[in-house]
């Protein structure tokens, strides 16, 4: 595998959910370009570690973060951060479908306002973009002035990943975004993200390993707020260096 | 022989257990027995006399002088509907926007705390007292009653209302939600605006039509505030007939006449907010948030 270039370099990053200390020095780099895979069991601190990459942690008075996280050679941890930009830059889709209470194209051209002032027909042209990045064009074309919430599970979570596209941002944050979906749509959102990368850094969590085995380029596995081990996808898998990886990823322990 | 030999009904601690759920059954279907029968001994007392006063005359005579014939309601209805509708413009959009403020902020602001403890007191206060002081700082300081004044007391007593629906339904917005729309980058108040009231639209609306029931049968404020009106007047400055007033006045009379139009009133009254809640539940139940 070739050497990619970094765009996120964490460092020292240590996370408190008020006094308890959630996230132990964790030192991780991201690629450009690739997908990393965030592994572990329940409460390791893998989904933390996501959200505080777009400051997502920042609504919640009491929630902290300290070290550096370095996007593109700039720390976004520090005060006076505009977040709702970095969140323009480095998007979010969640664990379960969060279509907005909206028509199909608002839902996609909500995101698209915020920072572009465009025409109809631009509009027009970016829905459609971001629908057919998310494999949902043709089963939505029709009814793009339908509501969000009228789409099944697994095309609402494609809705919700299109609405993160549509937005251009560098980096996408998925955290377990199949984990509410059936395997048919689980397979049609992992060929998505082999898709997207051609164009996006991806960062994902995971409960299911084959997932991470087979969409990630790179995985982190992470355990009661540390960060294991971390390397290639394939060597994590084939070849562990250390023994809790091997336990977690054969399914000894988990 | 029956399938119940097969399945064993006699163990003793179903049994014990079916009895408790008998008589729970027996104990709630009478309380619903008994609200429901209340409810349609009124409406059945109030079809019987209500009715045979309902007739075209009502809807446009005004109301009658002592010791004349006939007679209707149409200055106490034209009335009731531009006090209601006044204080619905008014009440509506406070109420929301203080609403979304205490959902919003209310969890970590101490004035948003304490506007959520006014709000539940306003709630309960009762209607005579905001009369009292409407008449107080409004009427007594203008010297006249007037409509404007009785629309300031509908709309004291109607934005508590709206305030709290509107502040529970976004509570109940779930937190994924908020956090998708806050995750492209969205500003705070898009998110509230644009997101958030949007998925309680259905449960705001149903607040703003449950206010404007609740202050359409108020008397008591409006006794201190619009007091009455014989005659048609459009003027809101001046005192303005209105229906809770007129049935008020009417039904203690000594006149036919006048107590046969209260009872129409007191229909029309009774079944504007029985149209109106039913209105608003099927509109929230049709739109309910998923």
């Amino acid at each position: 595998m070739t050497q990619a270039s970094k765009i996120i370099e964490i460092s020292g990053l240590n996370f408190y959910y008020g006094k308890t200390r959630s996230l132990h020095n964790v030192n991780l780099d991201i690629h450009e370009k690739k997908v990393t895979a965030f592994i572990g069991p329940s409460g390791c601190g893998k989904s933390t570690l996501l959200r505080t990459l777009n400051r997502m942690y920042d609504l919640y008075p009491g929630q902290r973060a300290e070290g550096t996280i370095a996007y593109r050679g700039h720390n976004i941890l520090e005060p006076g951060l505009d977040v709702n930009m970095l969140r323009a830059k480095v998007g979010m889709v969640f664990q379960k479908p969060t279509p907005f209470p909206m028509s199909i194209y608002d839902n996609i051209a909500f995101g698209v306002r915020l920072y572009e002032d465009l025409s109809k027909g631009e509009m027009d042209e970016r829905v459609e973009w971001a629908l057919k990045k998310a494999a949902l064009w043709t089963e939505v074309k029709d009814k793009l002035s339908k509501s969000g919430l009228s789409l099944s599970g697994g095309q609402q979570q494609r809705l919700c990943i299109a609405r993160g596209v549509a937005v251009k941002p560098d980096v996408l944050l998925l955290d377990e975004p199949t984990s509410a979906l059936d395997p048919i749509s689980t397979s049609k959102v992992e060929e998505l993200i082999s898709e997207l990368k051609q164009d996006y850094t991806i960062a994902i969590v995971t409960h299911n390993m084959q997932q991470a085995a087979r969409c990630s380029d790179y995985t982190a596995y992470m355990y009661l707020g540390e960060l294991v081990e971390f390397g290639e996808t394939d060597q994590i898998f084939m070849n562990p260096a250390r023994k809790e990886t091997q336990d977690y990823i054969t399914g000894r322990f988990g | 022989m029956s399938a119940n030999s097969v399945i064993n009904t006699n163990n003793p601690v179903y049994k014990k257990r079916l009895l408790m759920h008998r008589i729970g059954i027996a104990l709630s279907i009478g309380a619903m027995a008994f609200g429901i029968l209340t409810l349609l001994w009124i409406l059945a007392t109030l079809l019987i006399n209500g009715f045979s006063a309902l007739s075209g005359a009502m809807f446009t005579a005004t109301t009658p002088a002592p010791g004349s014939e006939g007679g209707g309601l149409a200055n106490a209805i034209f009335g009731s509907l531009m006090m209601v509708g006044i204080s619905t413009l008014v009440s509506t959009p406070i109420g929301i926007l203080a609403g979304i403020y205490l959902a919003e902020y209310g969890e970590e602001n101490k004035v948003a705390q304490v506007t959520r403890f006014v709000t539940d007191i306003m709630l309960s206060a009762p209607s005579i007292v905001i009369g009292l002081f409407v008449y107080a700082f409004y009427v007594a300081n203008v010297k006249h009653f007037s409509g404007y004044a009785g629309s300031i007391a509908l709309a004291l007593i109607a934005i508590p209302v709206v305030v709290r629906t509107t502040d529970n339904m976004l509570r109940l917005v779930p937190n994924s939600l908020l956090e998708a729309a806050f995750a492209l980058g969205a500003p705070r108040w898009k998110v509230a605006m644009m997101v958030r009231l949007r998925a309680v639209k259905a449960g705001v609306v149903t607040g703003v039509l449950l206010a404007v029931a609740r202050v359409s049968g108020e008397t008591a404020p409006l006794l201190f505030t619009a007091l009455n009106n014989q005659f048609f007047s459009a003027d809101m400055n001046q005192p303005m007939a209105n229906l809770p007033v007129v049935i008020y006045q009417f039904a203690m009379s000594p006149y036919d006449n006048w107590r046969s139009l209260a009872w129409g009133g007191a229909l029309l009254v009774t079944f504007s907010v029985l149209g109106l809640n039913i209105l608003s539940r099927t509109l929230f139940a049709q739109k309910a948030p998923k």
